[in-house]
C-alpha cells in the first residue's frame, strides 16, 4: 500500500505552518503523529497534495504549568503524557487514558493534538477533554483563538476548526488531589477503538457528591458530555439510586453505530456499564 | 515529483539518499537500504513486524514516511548483534528460550523489546506483555517470547535466570 504523491513541508514554527496551510488551501493537510492520516493515505481514502509535517516545531511539544492550569503542547505524544511527572501529579486521569490508546509503538508518535483535532468519535481524548472542560488554543493565518472542548465537536470528522487552522495547545485546570477520577474503556483487543468508554471526575464533601463531570467515547457521532447523568450524581451520597439514575441518563443520550463492536443496544448498555465502573473507581479515589 | 534528500544514521552508519515524500520508511529500509530484517506484515500498523528504533522510540516503520526520519538515528534488527557476530542478550534469549517458530515477527519483537528493556530494565511479566502489545505473533502464543525477554533482562542485569514454573 503506497500513498498518492504529495509535496512535503517541515516548517519550524506554528506561524510558518499556518502560513503554508493558508497558501496551499484545501489540498494541504497538517501531519501530527500520522497514525490516523497515513493509514487513510495508504488506502487512498485521503490524498492530500501537500503535507505539512508539524513534527519539526519544538514549541508545540511539552507540558507546563501556568498558575492553576496545565498547558499541553499539541504535539505532545501519548508516550510523553504517560511519562510526564507534571501530568501524573496534576491530571492523573490523562495517563490512565493514554495507556488504553493503541499500542506502545503508536503511543510514541500519536499526539494529544492529533487525537483531539481529528474529530474521530473513536478517539479517547475528546470525551476526556470535554469531561475536564479543556480549552483548545488554535492558530490560523488570521491569528489565534480559543475553543472550548465542549463546543468543538460538531459531527464525525467535523469540528469547530476552520480550514487552515491547527490546534497548538490544550489548557486544562489542574485537578485537586481530593478529586476522584477514572477512565473505563471496553475494547475487543489492544489497539481497538472503544466499544464504549466513560470518563468520570467527581468531588465529595461530607459524604455528598459536590461536583461531577462525565464524558462518553464512541457511542455517538461525536464524543458526549453526559450533563444529565452528572447532575444526577451531584447532591447525592453516590448511592445506588443516584448511580442508577446517572447510568439511565447516560444511556438515554447515546446513539452508537452498528458495527463489528456490536449492536447499538449492546454498545449503549456497555456505555452504562463503563460509566458504572468509572463512578465506582472514582469514588474510591475521592477524598473529602 | 521532486525527490527529497535525506540523511540518517542507520545501525551506526551515516547514509544519504533521495526519496519520494510518499516513500514509507519500511520501503526505504528494505528496498533502498537493502535492510530486509524489518518485515512487512499487515501494512496497517497493527502487527509490529516492521518495528524499528527511531530516535529512542519503537516505531512501526510502515506508518512513518522516510522523509519524517530525515536526520534520525535508526536501529534495525541488523544492528542488534555485535560487529563480530556475537548475539545481543535478546537475540540469545530468543534462541535459548525458543522464542520463535516461523520467525516472521521476530525482528519486530526483538527491536521492540530492546527499547522496552532500556526504559524498564527489570520488567514484570505484565509489563513485558503490555510492552509487546503492539507486536503480533501467530505461532507461539507468546509464552516463550516473554521468557526470552526475561532471559535477556536477567543477562543484562547480571542475575541468574530462573524460568517461572508453568
Amino acid at each position: 500500500m503506497i500513498p498518492g504523491r504529495f509535496d512535503y513541508y517541515r516548517p519550524s514554527s506554528a506561524q510558518e505552518a499556518v502560513a503554508l496551510l493558508a497558501k496551499l488551501g484545501e489540498d494541504a493537510r497538517p501531519l501530527a503523529g500520522g497514525h490516523s492520516l497515513i493509514p487513510v493515505m495508504k488506502t487512498r481514502l485521503a490524498a492530500p497534495e501537500h503535507l505539512i509535517d508539524l513534527g519539526g516545531i519544538a514549541d508545540l511539544r511539552g507540558v507546563k504549568v501556568e498558575g492553576d492550569t496545565v498547558v499541553i503542547g499539541a504535539m505532545t505524544t501519548q508516550h510523553d503524557l504517560l511519562t510526564s511527572k507534571v501530568i501524573a501529579e496534576h491530571l492523573p486521569i490523562i495517563p490512565e487514558t493514554s495507556a488504553l490508546i493503541a499500542d506502545p509503538q503508536i503511543r510514541y508518535l500519536g499526539t494529544l493534538g492529533g487525537n483531539v483535532a481529528n474529530g474521530d468519535p473513536g478517539n479517547d481524548m475528546p470525551a476526556l477533554m470535554m469531561c475536564l472542560d479543556a480549552t483548545f488554543t488554535v492558530l490560523g493565518a488570521g491569528g489565534e483563538r480559543t475553543i472550548k472542548a465542549r463546543e468543538f465537536y460538531l459531527g464525525t470528522y467535523y469540528t469547530a476548526l476552520e480550514t487552515g487552522e491547527i490546534v497548538t495547545s490544550i489548557r486544562i485546570k489542574a485537578m485537586s488531589k481530593a478529586t476522584g477520577y477514572a477512565y473505563e474503556k471496553l475494547k475487543r483487543k489492544v489497539g481497538d477503538y472503544a466499544t464504549a468508554a466513560a470518563a468520570v471526575v467527581l468531588s465529595v464533601s461530607g459524604g455528598k457528591c459536590t461536583s461531577a463531570a462525565i464524558g462518553l467515547t464512541n457511542v455517538a457521532e461525536t464524543p458526549l458530555l453526559a450533563e444529565d447523568a452528572a447532575a444526577a450524581l451531584v447532591g447525592s451520597s453516590l448511592d445506588k439510586v443516584a448511580i442508577d439514575k446517572a447510568v439511565a441518563a447516560a444511556e438515554a443520550i447515546t446513539n452508537p453505530a452498528h458495527d463489528a463492536r456490536g449492536t447499538p443496544q449492546y454498545r449503549t448498555k456497555m456505555a452504562g456499564v463503563m460509566l458504572r465502573r468509572a463512578i465506582a473507581r472514582a469514588m474510591t479515589r475521592a477524598h473529602g | 515529483m521532486a525527490k527529497t534528500h535525506v540523511t540518517m544514521t542507520i545501525n551506526g552508519q551515516e547514509v544519504e539518499a533521495l526519496v519520494e515524500p510518499r516513500t514509507l520508511l519500511i520501503h526505504f529500509l528494505r528496498e533502498q537500504m537493502l535492510l530486509t530484517g524489518p518485515h512487512i506484515g499487515c501494512e496497517t500498523s497493527h502487527c509490529g513486524a516492521c518495528t524499528v528504533d527511531m530516535n529512542d522510540m519503537s516505531v512501526k516503520s510502515c506508518t512513518v514516511f522516510a522523509v519524517q526520519a530525515n536526520g534520525a538515528n535508526i536501529t534495525t534488527i541488523e544492528g542488534m548483534a555485535a560487529a563480530d557476530g556475537t548475539l545481543s542478550a535478546l537475540q540469545e534469549g530468543f534462541r535459548m528460550m525458543h522464542g520463535l517458530q516461523c520467525g516472521y515477527c521476530t525482528p519486530g519483537m526483538i527491536t521492540r523489546a530492546h527499547r522496552l528493556l532500556i526504559e524498564n530494565p527489570d520488567p514484570s511479566e505484565d509489563e513485558i506483555r503490555m510492552g509487546i502489545a503492539g507486536n503480533i505473533c501467530r505461532c507461539t502464543g507468546y509464552q516463550n517470547i516473554v521468557k526470552a525477554i526475561q532471559y535477556a533482562a536477567a543477562k543484562i542485569n547480571g542475575v541468574p535466570f530462573h524460568e517461572a514454573a508453568e
